[in-house]
């Protein structure tokens, strides 16, 4: 039995330092998990994220972060990341190192940590100007005489946090639509947090194995958070909230405005579910999807 | 004076490159609604790719990111990215794949990491994301992007996406699988790229555009096709399905 709180998963799990992965592609993002980090005031991490999205541009805002390990820096569909980039290029709150990737570099070095590989190779990078500002992407010699190939080394954080639709006490874990880096980020770490919309019976996971993308064998920790993705989105569960994503454009674009945001959203609650008190009944209404069931398969 | 706007007829220039293309790897925003409106128009076996993880999506609505839950309900396949990325892209399953960028120069390399220099950038751009293996692999990459004199430079800031890099050839001698760039659709005109020399070649201008009005807004002189034609100019239906059912807030058409 797994299951505790956001609050002591976050004070057990992840510490001054470490090296933290909250993956999720646009979908099944843990703010939940961030806004926790941000409260207990953790500080010099390295964040590890395809698309530092929203989520890092919070945390880093709010002075958590020394180092950025990422390949897309954005607010997908909407602009630039202001917070990211103030302290890129004006060094507040603190200076914030970059180590840059492409996608399937971020990928491959998941996958490396997960198989315990000492690189991953990949046909990237050849003729673009990566390599040259990030030394860890390397080519060397195919030893079948196919001549370079790109390499990257293994990423194993100290800790994964994984947002899902569902698990079990035990951290069975299944998730569907966007599966993002999810399974390989959770077995490269050598702690893996499990945040989910529901937890159900372990009769429920067996039922439906193929679904289960991180098994409660790698999990150390397993918290029921309703809505601990928004604003990105859950399928099934709830819509991504682009209304918001347009508003933190605005919100990020100033610094006291940024700060008054945290103040209000972050620090200003003592939980997730006080967030989602505080969001409203409305907010979760507009965020309803529809109905789109898949017919049952049978496993027998 | 024109009854469409120039985004609109670059969305429609877009959308009929596509033409009998299968499979297209889709970007952000104004890919994204010119691949839509191919599927209605020109390519209606298209498939739309997402580097999300997205495989023959038919989106109900147009999806804000490529990460939209719009694109996961009645997909054919949604699969992890490593899947996305190792089976379908490098796997050589991908015939077009749309990109822009903030820089672009004569030969289709793209920029989308910094304007200025990388340690200390004027301008901390997006990055890659999955562009740089993207410009690789597909047989085919179109560019969509605007024309302008910050963009069309001589000299890209850093180049984040190959095209052909220094000239023809290099990407073959360089173990390159995709053909790279060969069309750049504008808000004035169109470029496709000459097969000897690998150069970016104006190939139409849209209607009202003047050859001055497009060399004013690049950072070198362009080539110029002795078949310079006018671009056809969007027909009622195209710009119906534009305006009423793929974009009807105008995000993407003004």
């Amino acid at each position: 039995m797994k299951l505790t709180t956001m609050r002591d998963a976050i004070a057990t799990y992840v510490h001054d330092g470490d090296t933290v992965a909250i993956e999720g592609f646009t979908a099944c993002i843990c703010f939940a998990a961030a806004h926790e980090i941000i409260r207990q005031g953790r500080r010099d991490l390295v964040l590890c994220r395809m698309t530092p999205d929203l989520i890092y541009d919070q945390m880093v805002a709010a002075g958590c972060a020394r180092k950025l390990v990422f390949s897309y820096l954005g607010n997908p569909g909407v602009g630039p990341l202001h917070a990211i980039r103030r302290a890129v290029e004006k060094g507040i709150p603190a200076p914030l190192e970059l180590e840059e990737y492409s996608h399937f570099g971020m990928v491959a070095r998941y996958i490396a940590g997960a198989y315990r590989l000492p690189f991953f190779p990949l046909r990237s990078y050849v003729g673009s100007d990566l390599p040259k500002v990030n030394p860890r992407i390397r080519f060397v010699e195919s030893p079948y005489g196919d001549g370079p190939i790109a390499v990257v080394p293994p990423l194993n954080p100290d800790v994964a946090i994984i947002h899902a639709q569902r698990a079990d006490v035990n951290g069975n874990t299944q998730l569907w639509g966007l599966l993002g880096a999810q399974k390989e980020v959770a077995f490269a770490a050598r702690h893996v947090i499990v945040v989910v919309e529901e937890i159900v019976d372990e009769e429920v996971i067996r039922s439906d194995p193929n679904r289960t993308l991180i098994p409660g064998l790698i999990v150390d920790a397993v918290v029921h958070e309703p809505y601990g993705a928004h604003p990105s989105y859950v399928q099934g569960y709830y819509d991504r909230d682009n209304e918001f994503y347009l508003r933190w454009d605005e919100i990020s674009r100033d610094e006291a405005a940024t700060r008054a945001w945290l103040e209000e959203w972050v620090y200003g609650v003592r939980d997730r579910a006080e967030y989602v008190e505080k969001m409203g009944r409305e907010t979760w209404e507009r965020l309803k999807p529809t109905q789109a069931w898949s017919l049952p398969v049978n496993y027998g | 004076m024109a009854d469409y706007t120039p985004s609109e007829m670059m969305i429609v220039a877009a959308a009929r490159a596509l033409a009998g293309v299968r499979t297209v790897f889709v970007g952000v925003g104004l890919p994204n609604i010119a691949c839509n409106l191919a599927q209605r128009t020109v390519a209606p076996d298209l498939e739309l790719v997402y580097e999300s993880g997205v495989y023959g999506a038919r989106p109900a609505r147009l999806p804000l990111s490529i990460g939209d839950p719009a694109l996961i309900t009645g997909a054919l396949s949604v699969c992890s990215m490593a899947d996305l990325f190792g089976l379908y892209l490098q796997g050589g399953r991908i015939d077009v794949a749309f990109l822009g960028g903030a820089q672009i120069d004569r030969y289709g390399n793209l920029n989308t990491t910094v304007i200025g220099d990388y340690a200390h950038p004027k301008v901390r751009l997006p990055g890659s994301g999955g562009a740089c293996e993207i410009a690789i692999h597909a047989r085919q990459v179109f560019i969509i992007m605007r024309l302008s004199r910050r963009s069309f430079v001589e000299r890209l800031d850093f180049l984040t996406s190959p095209g052909h890099l220094g000239g023809s050839g290099e990407r073959e001698r360089l173990g390159m699988p995709g053909r790279g760039p060969q069309v750049v659709v504008t808000d004035k005109c169109v470029f496709r790229f000459d097969p000897g020399t690998g150069e970016m070649v104006l190939v139409s201008l849209h209607p009202g555009v003047r050859l001055e009005d497009v060399r004013a807004e690049m950072g070198w002189d362009p080539r110029v096709s002795p078949d310079l034609t006018e671009t056809e100019p969007p027909t009622p239906e195209e710009l119906r399905l534009l305006r009423e059912e793929l974009d009807p807030l105008g995000v993407y058409r003004s």
